[in-house]
This record gives C-alpha cells, sequence and structure tokens, in this order.
C-alpha cells in the first residue's frame, strides 16, 4: 500500500503541481491545487460550523451549570436528560431533526452539534464549579461577596481549568461530528470524504479531507490548550 | 410534528419490517456488526489496558490514544478501510467501528486495575501471593464494576456508530435513513427518515439501559455504594 505516496517532489509542489502519478495515489499535490477553492471552503465551513456550535453551546451550557451548581437537586435532571441526548446517536439525531427544520440547512446540524456538545461542557463546567474549597467559599462570603460577585470573582476563574477542559472536548469531537452533516449534504470537509469514495473511490480526495479534519481538530485543541494557560497564570507559576 | 406522525405510519406498516431490506432484516445485520466490533475491541483492549495496569504503566499513553480517536471522523475511516486490503463488504465496517470501541475498553481497564487500593495490593502481596495470583484473585475481581462500565461505554458508542455504515454502504439500520432520503422529502421520505432515527434511537437507549442492568448485576453489593464515576464518557457517534 502506497501510503501518501505521491510522485518525486519539484521544489514547489503548490506552484508547480507534480504529476498525479499512475493509478488511484492517497495523496496528491495535484488534486489539492486544482481544487483549492473547494478545499478551502470546505474548511471554513467546516470550522464556522463548529465554532458556533461550540460557543452556542457554551453560552447554553455555562448558567444550565451554574444553576445546577446553586440548586443541587437540579443537578441530577439536567445530566440526566443531556446523558439520554448524548447516547441517541448523532445520525438518528439528525434524521429527527432534518425533516422538520429543513433538510438543506445547516441550521438542522448546528443543532445537533449544539446538544452534543451540551453534555460535555455542562458535566465539565459543573465538575470545575464543585471543586472549589469550601474554605475559599466562606471567605470570600466572610469578604463581603453576594452570590454574583463570588460567582464572577471567584468561582468561576477557579473553575476555569474545568471549563476549559470540557471546552477542548466538546472542540475536538465537534470537528469530527460535522462529517456526519453529509447525510443532507452539509458536512464539510466530510462532504470531500464521502464525495471521494463516492466518486470512484478517489483516494487522493478522501485522505485529503481526513487530514485537514484532523488536522483542524488538534490545532484548535492546541489553540484552547493556549488559550487556557494565558487565561490561568497562577496554575502555570505553580507548576514551574 | 407532521413527520412524526408519517413516521409512525411508516412503522406501521408490516410490510416495512418484513420486506427484504426491511427493518428486521437490517436490525439483525446492525447487531451482528455490532456485536463483532465489539468482541474485537475486547479482544484488544481488555487484554492490553489490564496488562498495563497491572504493570502500573502506559498511563499517558492510553489517554492520548483516547483523546487521538476524538479527532478522527468515523466517515472517515469507514471509506478509507474499505479501500485497503480488508476489501469492501462487512470487514472493514467491523475494524472501523472496533477502532472506536478500544480506548473505551481500554482506559476503564487501566482505570479499573489502578483504583485499587496500593495497600490491597501490599496485604495479597505479603501473603505471598504472586503476580498472576494477585491478578486473577485481588485485581480483576475489584476491577469488574470498571470493565462492565467500559463495555457499556463501548457497545453504546458501536451501536450508535454502526447507523453510519450506511454511508458506504455497509449495511445496518442508517440504510432506512439514507433509502429515506433517497425518496427524497417531496415523494414522502420523510416519514422513512424519521422511523429510521426513531428506531435507531431507541436500539441506543436500548443497549444503554439493558449494559447499566448488567453493570449493577455483576458489581458486587460492597462495591456498589461508592461513588463511582466513569473515567472515560463515549464520544459521540463521529
Amino acid at each position: 500500500m502506497s501510503f501518501l505516496s505521491r510522485a518525486p517532489a519539484p521544489a514547489w509542489p503548490l506552484a508547480a503541481p507534480a504529476d498525479d502519478g499512475p493509478g488511484n495515489p492517497w495523496f496528491s499535490w495535484r488534486y489539492v491545487h486544482d481544487n483549492a477553492d473547494e478545499i478551502l471552503s470546505a474548511l471554513q465551513f467546516h470550522a464556522g460550523l463548529t465554532a458556533r456550535a461550540v460557543i452556542i453551546a457554551l453560552i447554553v451550557a455555562l448558567p444550565l451549570a451554574v444553576v445546577s451548581y446553586w440548586w443541587r437537586p437540579l443537578t441530577g435532571p439536567i445530566l440526566a436528560l443531556s446523558g439520554v441526548l448524548y447516547t441517541i446517536p448523532s445520525l438518528a439525531l439528525l434524521a429527527l431533526i432534518a425533516p422538520a427544520v429543513g433538510t438543506t440547512k445547516d441550521t438542522s446540524v448546528l443543532i445537533a452539534l449544539v446538544l452534543y456538545a451540551l453534555l460535555v461542557l455542562v458535566r465539565n463546567s459543573l465538575a470545575g464549579l464543585s471543586q472549589v474549597p469550601a474554605e475559599v467559599r466562606d471567605a470570600a462570603a466572610g469578604m463581603g461577596y453576594g452570590r454574583f460577585g463570588r460567582l464572577w470573582r471567584i468561582e468561576l476563574p477557579l473553575a476555569l481549568p474545568g471549563i476549559l477542559t470540557g471546552l477542548r472536548l466538546a472542540t475536538v469531537s465537534t470537528v469530527a461530528l460535522v462529517t456526519v452533516g453529509s447525510l443532507i449534504g452539509k458536512g464539510g470537509l466530510g462532504e470531500m470524504i464521502l464525495g471521494g469514495f463516492r466518486n470512484n473511490f478517489y483516494k487522493a480526495e478522501i485522505m485529503t479531507g481526513t487530514i485537514l479534519c484532523v488536522g483542524l481538530a488538534l490545532v484548535l485543541d492546541l489553540a484552547l490548550a493556549g488559550l487556557g494557560r494565558l487565561l490561568t497564570p497562577w496554575a502555570r507559576e505553580r507548576r514551574s | 410534528m407532521n413527520y412524526f406522525h408519517e413516521g409512525y405510519v411508516w412503522l406501521n406498516d408490516p410490510l416495512n419490517w418484513t420486506n427484504p431490506g426491511g427493518l428486521l432484516d437490517r436490525l439483525s445485520e446492525h447487531l451482528l456488526i455490532s456485536l463483532w466490533a465489539v468482541l474485537l475491541g475486547c479482544v484488544i483492549g481488555w487484554p492490553l489496558g489490564i496488562w498495563l495496569g497491572h504493570r502500573g504503566r502506559g498511563g499517558g499513553a492510553v489517554i492520548t490514544l483516547a483523546n487521538l480517536t476524538l479527532a478522527i471522523p468515523t466517515l472517515a475511516l469507514l471509506t478509507i478501510l474499505p479501500l485497503t486490503p480488508l476489501g469492501f463488504g462487512k470487514p472493514p465496517v467491523v475494524v472501523a467501528l472496533a477502532v472506536f470501541a478500544v480506548p473505551p475498553l481500554l482506559a476503564n481497564a487501566y482505570t479499573g486495575l489502578r483504583q485499587i487500593d496500593p495497600e490491597t495490593r501490599e496485604a495479597a502481596r505479603g501473603m505471598g501471593l504472586s503476580g498472576g495470583q494477585l491478578l486473577r484473585q485481588v485485581e480483576l475481581p475489584l476491577s469488574v464494576p470498571y470493565l462492565a462500565a467500559g463495555l457499556r461505554t463501548a457497545a453504546v458508542q458501536v451501536v450508535a456508530t454502526a447507523a453510519l455504515a450506511a454511508f458506504v454502504n455497509g449495511g445496518g439500520l442508517g440504510e432506512i435513513i439514507s433509502a429515506g432520503f433517497g425518496i427524497g422529502m417531496s415523494n414522502g421520505g420523510g416519514g422513512q427518515i424519521v422511523a429510521g432515527g426513531i428506531v435507531v434511537a431507541l436500539l441506543a437507549l436500548l443497549v444503554e439501559a439493558l449494559l447499566a442492568g448488567l453493570q449493577r448485576l455483576v458489581t458486587p453489593a460492597a462495591l456498589r455504594t461508592n461513588r463511582r464515576r466513569r473515567p472515560t464518557a463515549a464520544a459521540p457517534a463521529g
């Protein structure tokens, strides 16, 4: 199997594409060069859909986590409900949402992605909030912080590592999940993967889509890890 | 809710169940693929996880592997594997699903052996148990709840992911949904799409409930009261 095989690379492969080589290679600069526009727009759509889904999920999940942190009896139902949603297969969820919302709209995919990211974010944010030490909360109350002041100035900053862990997990799995949107033609890079399969098993197209998809997930994960380091300088100082 | 009614009507037609390629055919296909994938995952994941946990090494590698598979789209493996020497048909689908079943099985087996109180292990050693005896008589029984949790997570994920096999004509219940899209919304395919979605969702929830029961059954009463948490949640079927 010629994994990632390509013809002898010229000095600048993108400017002067190498020959595709005989047969059906796993990777081809010629394909990338000739279809740069389509690849870029698929990547852009993929990243945009991921960003929208994760941001909306975060906006919904944080209040839910805070509410169930303040009123403990709500914790069980909120986690159970999002757990059930999480168990429902992505394809089934999409099949249930798409006919009602629109089988040609990316909103259907967006809704499914938000529902999936929700559980991870709520669970990790809640775990982050719950591990704030009781003494710290007592000290903050003793200093005269109200409920909201304490949440904003004390508890949320201390819960930030947990929230960011959830954010990274949610982002990485959302990037992979977007490909399921291919069911209704809104799969971003998944369109390339499936398109290559349907287009007479064009391996170069499949592999390019896959590499970009995994690469996007890793880049976003690293970016969020970096953001976490910037936002929690105290954790970094303690470690070094 | 119009489409849900159409889906209900579709499910009420007995021919949709018994036709060749109908629900019953697809269901047995789906379960067979899932069974083989979970078995393959267990054969790889459990011995490796138990061995690493027994040795107490490789925790970082286990976590890295689990995180890495999170980033790989299922669709990519489902389309790439048939083009390798595995060939078309069921084998590549089973292998692709097993790849996503291994991380939860492996991670839970590893965690199950590592969470045992070191003092228990010391006591067993002090009683003169050899490495193999320690593993068989102390470590494995104590990690059964974790092994069961891993099995549950992996099985639910495989059953959910098996629906995606329809993208590459791999069979399973996903075929009902994609056939519905093939008919088209304007020709009344919506009912079939929704019906397929309902069946796939119910199957996943049913497997989850059954294996949760199994997990409870194999957990000794003494360990049941502890606050257990699953160390690695399943990735949604991507």
